[in-house]
């Protein structure tokens, strides 16, 4: 094996543990106890192969790193593979959830499952293909292939109103992605490549950028999701089922904000900086509003859906504040909402499995007969709340750092999300934890088993250990990260020096008084 | 050692937190208490080491955030200020540690509760070590944590539950500003690293920033945003309302965390910050006022409350006003002494109602006390000490340090220091009201308690009186045996580095130089206190009655504490909610929904409906529409021929 095609094994051997499912025969207990099998070797090898990108990774160099190349549809497009300090670590993030998605799945998913693990690893693999393509047509693919699997998880394995939420989920996404097709047909004109690294080299014209910004914006505000168009979250969450959940916020969630920094950032800097007012509009409205509608949510799942679009609200702001602590305080937020996130809804679907309800006045006291599931979720809600020692802290901070050295006003107002986000957070955990344990429906309920205690036990390391301990984190991306705000403002001091500061920009300085 | 004094308590946090089930309460008592005793007796040796042989240091334990030009380590930070601080916690821990295994001996939960006391501990302690912001930080939210976490402790009680949150919540309200004002000296100086930051604060101490879209002061903004952290940890006027409320938690935690250690993390941070702190004569101001009117409406907020915690609740909120207003007249060394003294006396008031309650069959309403005295002498005796203390009698802790705090804000010379004078002086007379008040309910008269709980009041085992013994001897003594080294002669030696003062700064003389009548008010003040709570509550027990008659309505302010819970929850937490309601029923549902998603499938099913209409079926139908098309087109084209 050498280290050319490294990125194709991680990302195509979810597929062969796909097509191992899809061949299994004999009845159907047989073929679901093998599938479930199957989906977690699969998942578990290749976390374990996936780690060696992190440990073979080069933590000095900006550049692209196990870098594949394939002619392929007649040269024009490419098969063209690589990951570098922003993109590598997403390809854990992947690989690291997915064991949990399939033991989450073990015993609640007991209808076609077959076909349940076979969504999952293909969906796996477009996920890791997202973040390893380098050419724009393969990550227009993957990115867009990824739908598929995940509308079928939710609109099959899914709750009542799945039909529904699958539908809004599929239409909100695809409506976004078509106009980021054009604007790839676009650039595709322009630059006469549609590689990736050669994109990030063209300087495309300054209006152009303006159109190809908001095209990519379009499809990638809807993907974090940004308000307002992040109404589609809440429902897919409630009705997806625990692992689809898991995957959603955990992973299909950072494309968006992986998109800015592959795209939007480095490849229309110009345009990033003239409509930076926008993204933290926005991104200040969704801290602070969706704080406030998690406040008084009556159902766990979408307490938590909301909040994870606050969460991207501190991500999206971090990133356009474009400087070295909001970029990377971007990313490992989002690294960290990933498990954060995943976890709560693992704990989440612990309880749905037990009581089959996710309305948070039908628990309370659960500590009383859960202490181990006490603590979890203490310390993942702690996580949320960005308590520091847990890897929530670090990169709501470091946006806040960053974001402040840009604007003022965003910070203070972002700020106002670390008192809103203890208030929902505690609320949940007091309303279905604490307490006295009342409900007959609760009586006889059981603790963590094993096999939770399994799915959850790396999640729980993974938020300490880095909330303690962040640099394994910041020492990959800190190169690549430094490289793209170098290029970044050179790029906008160039085109100012030229053209004078920009006339949306001006607009946006006499809004904020700066 | 350094690394041992604060790593000892993790240690004990991890191991009576995994292990406890296996440990069970004993095993837990044992290892959590005997490593914090150890810790504790490293810290005094610290202590001499530091304060008297000057030697300062810094510990590199590793590293924790580093981005870009941002850099935050793992570090301990070893000067006078933080063995001080050191000696203060691990030993009121260490002793309320023992205490607890007497007082909690009934509860089922023990190792949760002593893994939690450990935690406290070690994060107090990564607080007062820390060597730069975000350490800090990182103590102070911990701290918040384990403070929610024992407020909570016993969570089958709603009323605990809501305090646990309303503490943490009102916290993070001052963390916003604490958050922010990092950021601010991140943004102009690039470093949050303390000594970094100290050093390049004279060269920006006249630059400005542009902030909210104003451009304003760099120091005394910073300052100002630092300081709003400080009033939600250590409970000043109005982010106050969370202390009174966490009198829920056990008693112990009472102690140890919102009477010794954790509340006084205000104060540390302003002493840790005088570097910053003394380039902001209008943050120095703010803090001046915010200090002395804390210290007089929690004093007047006391006066009637009932329950015994409560009354030393506000007591603490009160004290911690007396420490500001040192720091804000820039005696930081006085707000420390203070700081000191306090954790004695009020940790033994604390502990000594503990006792009271723990005889009492957990009854803490002091209607339903008196006469207890002969009952429980050795108590009583301890909770005597404790007000003595508290009221600054003559040669007592409080004596020493109380009445520096009140001599220092006379020896400023604008009106805020006047005003703090005037007030502090005005709740000494009140705190020595109210704390007479409380002895005199609890111990003396005719007893009102039930025949039934007075046949279970017993005198408290060993293992709770020998901590109160200790902290006793300390209420008493360390006044005298401190008080050169804090604020007397020996204060610059003591202190070196660890506290910075301007050039201009000579409070610590000039306090020394006050009039002569200045030192006897506090003292006169206490002697009428005392008298008059004597005629209210021993010589005529109807006066009280009669008095909240005549002036219901300021008795009834009073007693619900200025209707500060029914005002925020008027102005911040009803909104909230509602708002959360109107942004998700209405702005998500009816008009992001109703525009988007929802509103356009509606819209295209309206128009295939209409399409399918169309299609009836009918052949006249079909022909009327093709003739009126022609007709349509036949028109078109004669209007448009006729051009």
């Amino acid at each position: 094996m050498t280290d050319g095609n490294i990125l194709s094994l991680i990302t195509f051997l979810p597929l062969v543990g796909a097509l191992v499912i899809l061949a299994t025969r004999g009845d159907e207990a047989t073929v679901a106890r093998n599938a479930r099998y199957v989906a977690l070797w699969t998942t578990g090898a290749t976390f374990l192969v996936s780690l060696y990108i992190w440990w073979k990774f080069d933590n000095t160099t900006a550049d692209f790193q196990f870098v594949q190349q394939r002619e392929w549809l007649g040269g024009a497009i490419n098969y063209h593979m690589g990951v570098d300090g922003i993109s590598m670590l997403f390809v854990i993030l992947t690989t690291f959830l997915m064991p949990a998605c399939i033991l989450a799945s073990w015993t609640s998913i007991n209808t076609r499952v077959k076909e349940y693990m076979i969504a999952f690893l293909v969906l796996e693999t477009l996920m890791i293909g997202v973040f390893c393509a380098l050419d724009l047509v393969l990550f227009y693919l993957f990115f867009e292939g990824g739908l598929i699997p995940m509308f079928l998880i939710i609109g099959v394995w899914g709750g009542a109103r799945r039909i529904y939420a699958s539908f809004k989920f599929f239409l909100y996404t695809f409506v976004g992605s078509v106009l980021m097709l054009l604007a790839i047909m676009a650039m595709y004109w322009d630059a006469g490549t549609t590689s990736i690294p050669v994109l990030l080299e063209h300087d495309f014209p300054a209006d152009m950028q303006f159109w190809l910004w908001l095209a990519f914006f379009a499809s990638f505000a809807v993907k974090m999701p940004m308000w307002p168009v992040h109404t589609w979250l809440p429902d897919a969450h409630v009705e997806a089922p625990t692992a689809g959940s898991v995957i959603l916020a955990g992973i299909l969630l950072k494309m968006g904000g992986y998109g800015f920094l592959r795209f939007s950032l480095p490849m229309f800097p110009v345009a990033s900086a003239d409509l930076a007012w926008l993204v933290f509009g926005l991104s200040v409205i969704a801290i602070v509003y969706t704080s406030l509608v998690a406040l008084v949510q009556e159902d766990m799942k979408k307490l938590i859906a909301y909040s994870s679009v606050a969460h991207m609200g501190f991500v999206t702001m971090g990133i356009f504040a474009a400087n070295q602590q909001g970029v990377q305080g971007g990313i490992f937020q989002m690294l960290s909402h990933g498990w954060v996130s995943g976890a709560l809804f693992l704990c989440v679907g612990v309880i749905y499995d037990r009581i089959h309800t996710r309305e948070i006045a039908a628990y309370g006291g659960l500590v009383n007969r859960m202490p181990l599931y006490a603590v979890a979720f203490m310390v993942f809600t702690m996580a949320n709340v960005g308590l520091p020692g847990t890897s929530g802290f670090v990169g709501e901070f470091l946006t806040i750092l960053g974001v402040f050295k840009v604007n003022t006003w965003v910070a203070a107002i972002a700020a106002t999300g670390v008192i809103l986000a203890a208030g929902y957070a505690l609320y949940l955990y007091r309303r279905v934890v604490f307490g006295a344990l009342e409900k007959d429906t609760l009586k006889s309920i059981l603790d963590l088993n094993r096999r939770e205690v399994v799915t959850l036990a790396p999640l729980l390391a993974a938020t300490i250990f880095f909330g303690v301990y962040p640099s394994p984190i910041m020492n990959v991306t800190a190169v690549s990260v430094e490289n793209l705000v170098t290029n970044y403002t050179a790029a906008v001091e160039a085109y100012r020096l030229a053209e004078g500061p920009g006339m949306m920009s001006q607009v946006a300085n006499l809004l904020s008084g700066n | 050692m350094y690394s041992a004094i604060v790593f000892l308590p993790l240690l004990g946090f991890l191991i009576a937190g995994v292990f406890g089930r296996w440990l069970g309460s004993r095993g837990a008592q044992i290892v959590t208490s005997s490593l914090l005793v150890v810790s504790a007796l490293l810290s005094v040796v610290a202590l001499v080491s530091v304060g008297l042989g000057g030697e300062t240091d810094r510990v590199q334990v590793m590293t924790w955030i580093d981005s870009g030009d941002f850099e935050a380590d793992w570090r301990l930070r070893i000067d006078t200020l933080t063995a001080v601080m050191l000696v203060v916690v691990t030993s009121v821990s260490a002793l309320v540690h023992i205490y607890s295994i007497g007082y909690m001996s009934h509860d089922p939960h023990q190792p949760r509760f002593f893994a939690y006391l450990s935690l406290f501990t070690f994060a107090m302690l990564m607080l007062v070590t820390a060597d730069n912001f975000i350490q800090l930080f990182f103590g102070w939210e911990g701290v918040g944590l384990a403070s929610y976490l024992l407020i909570g402790f016993w969570y089958k009680k709603p009323s605990a539950n809501a305090a646990a949150i309303k503490a943490f919540v009102v916290n993070r309200v001052g963390d916003f500003g604490l958050i922010l004002g990092i950021a601010t000296l991140f943004f102009t100086i690039g470093s949050v690293d303390y000594d970094t930051v100290f050093k390049a604060i004279p060269e920006i101490a006249d630059k400005t920033f542009p902030f909210l879209g104003y451009d304003v002061p760099v120091v005394t903004t910073a300052c100002l945003l630092l300081f709003m952290g400080a009033m939600g940890k250590s409970a000043q006027f109005l982010l106050h309302t969370w202390l009174p409320d966490a009198m829920e938690g056990p008693t112990p935690v009472s102690a140890l965390i919102h009477a010794a250690t954790m509340v006084t993390a205000g104060v540390f941070l302003v002493a840790r910050l005088s570097p910053i702190f003394e380039f902001s004569q209008t943050a120095l101001t703010f803090v001046t006022v915010i200090g002395a009117t804390t210290a007089f409406f929690a004093a007047t907020v006391g006066l009637v409350q009932n329950d015994i915690k409560r009354v030393i609740a506000y007591s603490t909120c009160s004290q911690l006003g007396y420490m500001f207003v040192a720091l804000g007249v820039g005696a930081y060394e006085v707000a420390m002494f203070h700081l000191f003294t306090h954790a004695f006396f009020k940790a033994l008031l604390f502990l000594g109602s503990g006792s009271v309650i723990h005889a009492m069959s957990d009854e803490q309403d002091m209607r339903k006390m008196g006469g207890l005295f002969k009952l429980i002498p050795v108590t009583w005796i301890m909770m005597v000490i404790g007000t003595l203390a508290l009221t600054g009698f003559p040669f007592t802790a409080g004596y020493y340090s109380k009445d520096a705090v009140i001599e220092a804000a006379y020896a400023g010379h604008n009106a805020a220091h006047m005003y703090a004078f005037t007030l502090t002086v005005a709740a000494a007379l009140l705190t020595s009201f109210y704390s007479w008040r409380l002895i005199f309910m609890t111990f003396h008269g005719e007893s009102r308690a039930s025949n039934e709980t007075l046949s279970h009041v017993h005198e408290s085992p060993l293992v709770m009186l020998v901590p109160l013994v200790v902290l006793a001897v300390g209420a008493l003594g360390a006044g005298a045996v401190f008080a050169p080294l804090f604020i007397g002669h020996a204060y610059e030696a003591f202190w070196l580095e660890a506290i910075y003062r301007g050039a201009e700064n000579h409070i610590l003389h000039a306090m020394h130089e006050v009039p002569d009548w200045v030192p006897f008010v506090p003292t006169l003040m206490m002697i009428v206190g005392f008298a008059t709570a004597w005629l209210f509550y021993i010589a005529r027990p109807d006066m009280p009655r009669q008095l909240a008659r005549t002036h219901e309505s300021l008795y009834k302010f009073l007693l619900n504490k200025w209707y500060f819970d029914e005002i925020y929850d008027f102005l911040f937490v009803r909104p909230a909610f509602w708002l959360g309601r109107v942004f998700w029923k209405q702005g998500d549902g009816r008009i992001i929904d109703g525009l988007g998603p929802d509103g356009i499938s509606a819209r295209v099913l309206d128009v295939t409906r209409g399409v399918v209409r169309l299609q009836s079926g009918y052949l006249y139908h079909y022909a009327f529409a093709m003739l009126l098309g022609v007709a349509g087109l036949v028109t078109w084209f004669m209007v448009g021929g006729t051009h």
